[in-house]
């Protein structure tokens, strides 16, 4: 199993739940805004802690209630690409793809900065600050950082919302390659069906 | 306009009292902004004002507050000679001291502005890429609250520069020691016929604070957080 989860949390009046199991590919985490679904997300990359239930990736558990196993958000090896790309704004880009890459093991590191320019297309940004990025540029870089960063999995929160039409499908097929030849289990939130039914593998309707 | 040497040596004195009131000064204000800021503690409201009393205090009371604290019969007073062998009686160790006391609300309040005004969504990002608590702070926290933290300095060195009131009863008015340029302001206009010295010094102050200031508002413009903030 890629993503084993079953996982509730507490928030004020309402509750926030997920229970699905599912086998590599992309997994979508479909449902409308406000849902929770980003808090899914968080509590899979350990931002946030599940109030009961089970969190295992690739057969390690990352959080575990009843075992008291709680893996710390930095050692869980998620790649978040976040949905406004949570760039670091005082770095340049160069910096920002390697900030995790730097952190990670180097036995766990399974892709360099060139292979990563590469991939993404983003060797003429290399020496520009976040602010003067557009868009879908920011979201790439932002997709290079979390891959750097050696991680066992993606997760990625509506990481099209933010993108005019032309980009949109650009991302998308960026999203397919990392599917298709990367072969890295994806946990991805979206509210749209047309892209969900696109991108996903299996889909989880939340909420 | 010609500065006497003595007028230098004020001048040399007031950036020196200024200058170490700052050093020390600035990790105690960081470590308070960062607890008003972030910290959820019982107390926390009760720290805030202790830490702002200085502002609103009359500055004679803080002075003799000082005296009783930091003298050389105080709790603090006696530790510091004992252990530390600095004493603060009529020296200028005493006049840093109640300048840092006076500047460390205003340095507290820019810090603490600028560590709220840190994302922490990018601070959630920096941890899902691998970084420890430590290094979130070095690489981010800290690097996004620099201009604060400048900011926080060149403002409490100016108020420094123009700390009289508690200086004047903590460790009184000797020359070389502890007069300053605003003691020293003073002490001239109490002596018949120095005007002009009267007039340099102040111009000297004006220059000194308002540079200050400059510089102040200035690093927290280029921060880009300065929409709608301000230091003062």
């Amino acid at each position: 199993m890629s993503f084993e989860i079953r996982i509730a949390r507490q928030f004020g009046e309402r509750t926030i739940a997920a229970e699905f199991a599912s086998k590599g590919g992309l997994t979508a985490l479909f449902g409308p805004s406000g849902a929770g679904k980003t808090s899914v997300l968080n509590m899979v990359a350990g931002l946030l802690r599940p109030d009961t239930g089970l969190i295992a990736v690739r057969g390690t558990v990352l959080f575990d209630a009843s075992a008291r196993i709680d893996v710390p958000a930095r050692q869980r090896r998620a790649g978040y690409v976040f949905q406004d790309g949570r760039l670091f704004p005082h770095m340049r880009v160069r910096d920002n793809l390697v900030y995790g890459w730097k952190l990670a093991a180097p036995v766990d590191r399974w892709m360099d900065l060139d292979e990563a320019i590469h991939f993404l297309g983003i060797g003429h940004l290399l020496d520009r600050w976040p602010r003067t990025l557009s868009g879908g540029e920011a979201q790439r870089v932002a997709i290079g950082r979390a891959l750097l960063s050696a991680p066992r999995f993606l997760l990625m929160d509506e990481p099209l919302a933010s993108l005019d039409r032309a980009r949109r499908e650009d991302i998308m097929e960026v999203i397919e390659r990392l599917r298709d030849e990367l072969k890295l289990p994806i946990l991805y939130v979206s509210h749209d069906r047309d892209e969900v039914e696109r991108l996903a593998t299996t889909i989880v309707p939340i909420g | 306009m010609i500065i006497t040497a003595e007028e230098w040596g004020v001048i040399a004195l007031s950036l020196k009292v200024s200058c170490v009131a700052v050093a020390v000064c600035l990790p105690l204000a960081f470590g308070l902004a960062w607890l008003l800021a972030r910290g959820r503690f019982p107390g926390r409201i009760l720290l805030d004002a202790l830490v702002h009393l200085p502002l609103v205090l009359p500055p004679v009371v803080t002075g003799w507050l000082l005296l009783l604290v930091f003298g050389n019969h105080g709790p603090a007073g006696r530790w510091f000679g004992e252990v530390l062998r600095v004493s603060f009686m009529f020296r200028w160790t005493g006049a840093a001291l109640a300048a840092g006391v006076m500047a460390l609300p205003l340095m507290v309040r820019a810090i603490r502005l600028s560590i709220e005004a840190v994302d922490r969504r990018l601070e959630e990002a920096a941890q899902t890429l691998g970084a420890s608590r430590v290094r979130v702070f070095a690489t981010i926290t800290l690097p996004l609250a620099l201009p604060g933290l400048l900011a926080g300095a060149v403002l409490g060195f100016a108020r420094s520069l123009g700390e009289f009131g508690a200086t004047i009863t903590f460790v009184s008015n000797i020359p070389g020691e502890t007069q300053t340029l605003p003691i020293a302001i003073y002490s001239a206009l109490q002596m018949p016929g120095s005007e002009a010295a009267v007039t340099r010094l102040s111009l000297i102050a004006v220059a000194l604070s308002l540079g200050a200031l400059v510089v102040s508002e200035m690093l927290v413009h280029r921060a880009g957080y300065g929409r709608g903030r301000h230091v003062i």
